[in-house]
């Protein structure tokens, strides 16, 4: 990895974005019947399905009843084919437990559970394709299915990251960009408040150069969110013209 | 077993302590537990206690064969143990998802952040290479465990030697320690993790949280950082939200704290160095009888003196000078000893006081024949000295109890007053006007 250039004399990165640039991102919400929400999210080439059930009742393991709110039950998967080499486990090594448990700390933290003692919210997320910021991809994803379920939140919650590589930051890595073994960041958080709801390192970063990338982070989560938002406001301002059409 | 929760009472005189910035421990906000490092007889083992929190690590080597996608690559393990041993809450078995957490932020904080030299691990490149493995076993919880273990994981690392290999064509020759002397790893940087505990949203902070202190916190972050001030990792959940400015603040303090751990392990590591090549003792063996491995010894606690000590240097200032210490035993031949008799009282202190006061009494207004007697005295008193005539007592009334002492007395007249000066001397002057009480308590002798 040490010969490849990850930006360029001219200031563009591999896949010809600037810095400060996000990757292209589509948004559908509303992708299946079944679950009372769900959505699809492409973020470049990072692809990631999520669906959300509940509240209901809790179901297996009643000690997990939470008296006075309801309990966050999140389930990461990787599908076989998301990598370049075939995944012999799509859930359940240590990655992904890791990264199950991230997504349920995020969304305890987001989702106003205090509406719904004793009951659980269950969030499945799929990654279809693994392009770098698989985290971000599966919040974003989450919180578009969690908003279709019309579970109230807090705030949306965006997620984005950014690395420091050639001593300038980068915004949204992908995935050649994360396997370069540069530092990056990863960020959620509430884009209004600036409130961070988990944040993560990888790799080594020296802590002057921490507050550029956590300021270009926040920027990208609040990119997000505007994209975001549009979506959102797109698909019910759909669902509300069908429904008054009937 | 399920972990007993803590009581609403408990939990609330915690917090609302950390609100009056005031810890139950007594220590300040960013105040660390006592930290200590040990090594065990072996190369790569370490012991880490953090207060009560304690911690060991053991590094172990061995060759096998690389990923095929990093040929050039040695591998490091890490794992992390939480037995039930260390906690009741601790299950048997499957690894939970805090211990995951754990173990993942370890991992990224050593191995993500190539603290150990992978490509120097390698043997034949794409057939043999070394794989490293550290285990981390926690072995009492008392909060804090993730610190506890990241310093034990790396100290283990950077005291570890690996058996030296040659290469001779295509024969691998692994040379015992006899042999040739072990190598140690390339640690490139010591990353050691700092873990904050947040409270009331964010409000208020504590470096090191203990065990009490866990179980009431928010959420926790965890900062992995080395002496360069690089931060390794960086792992903030739970469900509490935080801004930009408290993160920076963390990594600041984090900078501090680092710089104090590291320069404590390289301190340890040094010693054991010395130790070991003095071909002193070291290890657990060693530690035991000392006590310095074991729990059953309390540590001293550190108490603010500062007070008491004024207040008795104040006293001493006060006091003047002390009388000469006089020796106030007797032996009066080999097994019996003699207390009392002919010494002087140091008990009664107001008895010299009053003496004095008499004395000062009668230089005022005495008649002059008296204050011939106040002037004789001194003479009065080395007489029986200077005679050898032994003790002479003035006491009127003396009682059946003195009657027994003259008896021991009369047979050791001589050596006795030799001996005494002092106090013969020195009882003198409680000859004339004392009350009889007083004079019962002294010491008497024969009347000649």
């Amino acid at each position: 990895m040490a010969g490849l250039e990850i930006i360029s004399d001219q200031g563009y990165r591999i896949d010809g974005r600037r810095s400060s640039e996000l990757r292209k991102v589509c948004a559908r919400m509303g992708v299946f019947t079944q679950a009372d929400g769900s959505a699809y999210i492409e973020q470049g080439n990072t692809k990631a399905l999520a669906t959300v059930y509940g509240p209901h009742e809790v179901r297996k393991g009643r000690g997990k009843i939470q008296h006075d709110r309801a309990v966050v039950n999140c389930q990461f998967s990787m599908a076989t084919f998301s990598t370049g080499e075939r995944k012999s486990r799509p859930k359940g090594d240590r990655r992904s437990q890791e990264m199950s448990m991230h997504l349920r700390q995020t969304f305890e933290a987001v989702i106003v559970t205090e509406l719904f003692p004793r009951s659980q919210i269950d969030i499945y997320v799929q990654i279809l394709q693994a392009d770098g910021g698989n985290y971000c991809a599966c919040v974003n994803a989450a919180t578009l299915a969690v908003i279709d379920a019309g579970i109230p939140m807090k705030d949306y919650v965006c997620a984005c990251t950014a690395g420091f590589i050639q001593d300038s930051p980068l915004l949204d890595i992908s995935y050649v960009e994360e396997s370069a073994g540069a530092p990056f960041l990863t960020v959620a958080m509430m884009p209004k408040s600036e409130q961070i709801v988990l944040l993560e390192m990888n790799s080594r970063l020296h802590a002057d150069n921490m507050e550029k990338v956590l300021d270009l982070a926040t920027q990208g989560c609040k990119d997000v969110f505007a994209v975001l938002d549009r979506h959102v406001r797109d698909h019910v301002s759909e669902s509300h013209a069908l429904m008054t059409a009937s | 077993m399920k972990e007993v929760p803590m009581s609403t009472c408990e939990r609330e005189f915690i917090l609302k302590a950390i609100r009056d910035r005031k810890r139950i421990d007594g220590r300040q906000t960013y105040d660390y537990r006592r930290l200590k490092v040990s090594f065990g007889m072996e190369r790569g083992c370490c012991i880490v206690d953090l207060g009560d929190t304690k911690v060991l690590a053991q590094v172990s080597g061995k060759i096998e064969e690389p990923k095929k996608n990093r040929p050039t690559e040695g591998s490091i393990i890490i794992n992390l143990e939480l037995s039930p041993m260390a906690s009741p809450a601790f299950e048997p078995g499957r690894p939970t998802e805090s211990g995951i957490e754990m173990n993942r932020i370890l991992e990224r904080n050593i191995r993500d952040s190539r603290a150990v030299d992978t490509e120097s691990l390698c043997i034949v490149a794409g057939e043999k290479v070394w794989s490293i493995r550290a285990d981390v076993h926690v072995l009492n919880d008392e909060g804090n465990i993730m610190d506890a273990a990241s310093i034990a994981a790396i100290t283990a690392l950077s005291h570890f030697r690996r058996p030296d290999v040659s290469v001779m064509g295509e024969e691998v020759t692994v040379h015992s320690p006899e042999d040739r002397d072990p190598v140690p790893l390339s640690v490139h940087h010591m990353p050691v993790c700092v873990t904050f505990a947040f409270f009331d949203q964010g409000e208020f902070l504590l470096v090191d949280p203990n065990r009490s202190e866990e179980r009431v916190m928010d959420g926790r972050m965890v900062v992995g950082m080395n002496m360069h001030r690089e931060i390794c990792t960086l792992m903030m959940s739970g469900g509490m939200l935080l801004v930009k400015e408290q993160v920076l603040r963390c990594s600041q303090i984090a900078t501090v704290k680092v710089a104090e751990i590291i320069e404590l392990i390289q301190r340890a590591l040094d010693k054991d160095a010395q130790a070991r090549q003095a071909g002193e003792k070291c290890g657990f063996a060693e530690s035991v009888p000392t006590n310095k491995i074991t729990t059953n010894r309390k540590e001293a606690t550190a108490i603010d003196t500062t007070a008491a000590a004024q207040q008795a240097s104040q006293v001493i200032q006060e006091a003047g000078p002390v009388d000469k210490p006089m020796s106030n035993m007797l032996v009066q031949a080999p097994g019996t000893v003699q207390i009392g008799e002919g010494l002087v009282n140091t008990w009664d202190v107001d008895d010299e006081d009053m003496e004095s006061e008499e004395k000062e009494g009668r230089e005022k207004s005495v008649t002059n024949g008296r204050e011939a007697v106040a002037t004789s005295k001194p003479t009065e008193r080395k007489r029986p000295v200077k005679a050898g005539e032994g003790t002479v007592s003035h006491a009127e009334g003396s009682d059946s109890e003195e009657e027994e002492t003259v008896m021991l007395f009369q047979g050791d007249d001589e050596t006795k007053s030799t001996e005494e000066p002092d106090s013969t001397a020195l009882m003198q002057p409680s000859n004339s006007d004392k009350p009889a009480k007083k004079k019962g308590k002294k010491k008497k002798a024969a009347q000649k």
